[in-house]
């Protein structure tokens, strides 16, 4: 039996032989179609007779609204950011996710702590203590790293719905306009989750296909995770 | 933008300010100490900063609402809390240290040490949590035993909350017992903390002018160099002008 662990310290008043169901991780720069894949996902495995639950960032009953706010007001500092994004963190993975993986759910989650690790690094936080911060989190089953080239980001984005104040980076001041601070700062994330593939162990799934292809390749990876020791043990 | 200096560790801060914290149970005296301190401190001249509490609202929502709902366990209990201490610092800590202040503070990263593995969480993740923080220059630790401490707020206070009792772990139904288990933890806790990190424990059952006494001789020890206004000086030459002591 493969069981669960934490990456370090681990939460107070867990059982983890308690946890049966999978935990599934999409990961990858904004743009790159984690939300419409993780969709599709739960639908196929609902299809399949398995319950889902799908969670993603900021979005916590604890702190999600007020997190949503700080960050519209760009009040807060870089080690208050991080730690406030950990705490919402913290509760969904204590109210939400764990709960659904006792109940036996495939849980499927758009970023884990590897985005909230890569973000904070790029505003300066230092990676050895974000990781010991995060040493509370799970291991996921699998993660899944979305992965695009900066030119077929842009691209993408351009086609869909412009440029974002956050996702470029303009609170960081990284370029005379948004192009500009767009690529640098989504250039600056690449590389970051590139670090992160073999330390975290990520499968790498090319982005750049159609909805269609990259779908495909995704079932048949998230296939092997829920066959893998047999469900459910 | 942060990003070119990186983060700067527990210990790792060179500022010409000083920082001076209190510890201590409720009900160890540790505010009224503090409190007579920033008197002497400002009739001396120097620049003082009283850090108060008082973070982003937003933060300051998150943890009010999830302790009026209980929605808190002993990890973001913890989280918010090192979020709320965060802001502290980025805002009302380091900007008047590196202005050369002397800051004070009405408790600090021990209170968190101590309140949060007294909720069963990893002392060495809550350590590392706090990584951040100025190291204090002197962290004083009002001492008292249990039954003192208990007098004194049971004594003034009418409700005791849930939290601060720690009824959240379920050690008693009653309140007032609940929260003697709790204190009785975290003095445990800071009673490893005196060696750990070098607090200076101060005996908190003797007179409040002795106690005094010992912790101004302690930081005038700690304060060569420190800046000093010349506001009192000026005051001086007006009030000898008049003929008068001010």
């Amino acid at each position: 039996m493969a069981g669960y662990s934490f990456f370090g310290e681990g939460l107070p008043g867990i059982d983890l032989a308690e946890l049966k169901g999978k935990l599934i991780v999409l990961e990858g720069t904004d743009g790159v179609g984690r939300s419409t894949h993780i969709g599709l996902l739960k639908q196929w495995l609902e299809n399949h007779g398995h319950a889902v639950l799908d969670t993603g960032m900021t979005r916590s009953a604890l702190a999600g609204k007020k997190l949503k706010q700080a960050k519209e007001g760009h009040t807060l500092g870089g080690i208050t950011m991080s730690l406030f994004y950990a705490t919402d963190f913290a509760d969904r993975l204590e109210n939400e996710i764990i709960p659904a993986l006792r109940a036996g759910f495939v849980v499927l989650t758009d970023r884990y702590i590897y985005s909230l690790i890569a973000r904070a690094i790029v505003r300066g936080s230092d990676p050895e203590w974000l990781r010991e911060v995060y040493g509370f989190a799970l291991r996921p089953d699998a993660i899944f790293y979305l992965r695009l080239q900066i030119d077929d980001l842009v691209t993408r984005v351009l086609q869909s719905r412009g440029f974002d104040y956050w996702e470029s980076g303009m609170d960081m001041h990284m370029g005379e306009d948004m192009y500009e601070s767009f690529v640098r700062y989504q250039k600056w994330l690449l590389a970051e989750f590139d670090k992160m593939v073999e330390t975290f162990g990520f499968q790498i799934v090319d982005a750049s296909g159609s909805v269609e292809e990259v779908f495909e390749n995704l079932r048949d990876r998230v296939d092997r995770v829920i066959a893998r020791n047999g469900y459910g043990s | 933008m942060t990003m070119a200096g990186g983060m700067k560790m527990y210990g790792k801060h060179r500022f010409p300010g000083r920082l001076f914290i209190v510890e201590g149970i409720d009900g160890s005296g540790k505010s009224t100490q503090l409190m007579l301190l920033q008197k002497w401190l400002e009739s001396e001249g120097y620049v003082v900063y009283f850090s108060e509490w008082n973070s982003s609202p937003l933060v300051h929502e998150v943890t009010k609402r999830g302790k009026k709902k209980k929605m808190l366990t002993g990890m973001t209990f913890s989280l918010i809390h090192a979020t709320d201490f965060a802001d502290r610092t980025e805002h009302h800590i380091i900007p008047p240290l590196k202005a050369g202040a002397v800051v004070l503070a009405d408790r600090y990263i021990y209170t968190a040490f101590a309140r949060d593995v007294a909720r069963c969480v990893s002392p060495k993740w809550v350590r590392d949590l706090y990584a951040f923080a100025v190291k204090p220059t002197v962290a004083f630790y009002f001492r008292t035993p249990l039954d003192v401490a208990m007098k004194r707020i049971l004594g003034g206070r009418d409700a005791l909350k849930y939290y601060e009792a720690g009824m959240d772990l379920g050690l008693s139904d009653d309140i007032e017992e609940s929260f003697g288990l709790f204190q009785s933890r975290i003095i445990e806790e800071y009673e490893k903390m005196i060696d750990e990190f070098g607090l200076v424990a101060i005996d908190a059952t003797r007179s409040i002018e002795e106690q005094q006494a010992e912790v101004r001789r302690i930081v005038s020890e700690a304060l060569a160099g420190t800046k000093k206004t010349r506001i009192r000086r000026w005051l001086d030459i007006a009030s000898l002008a008049r003929g008068s002591r001010a």
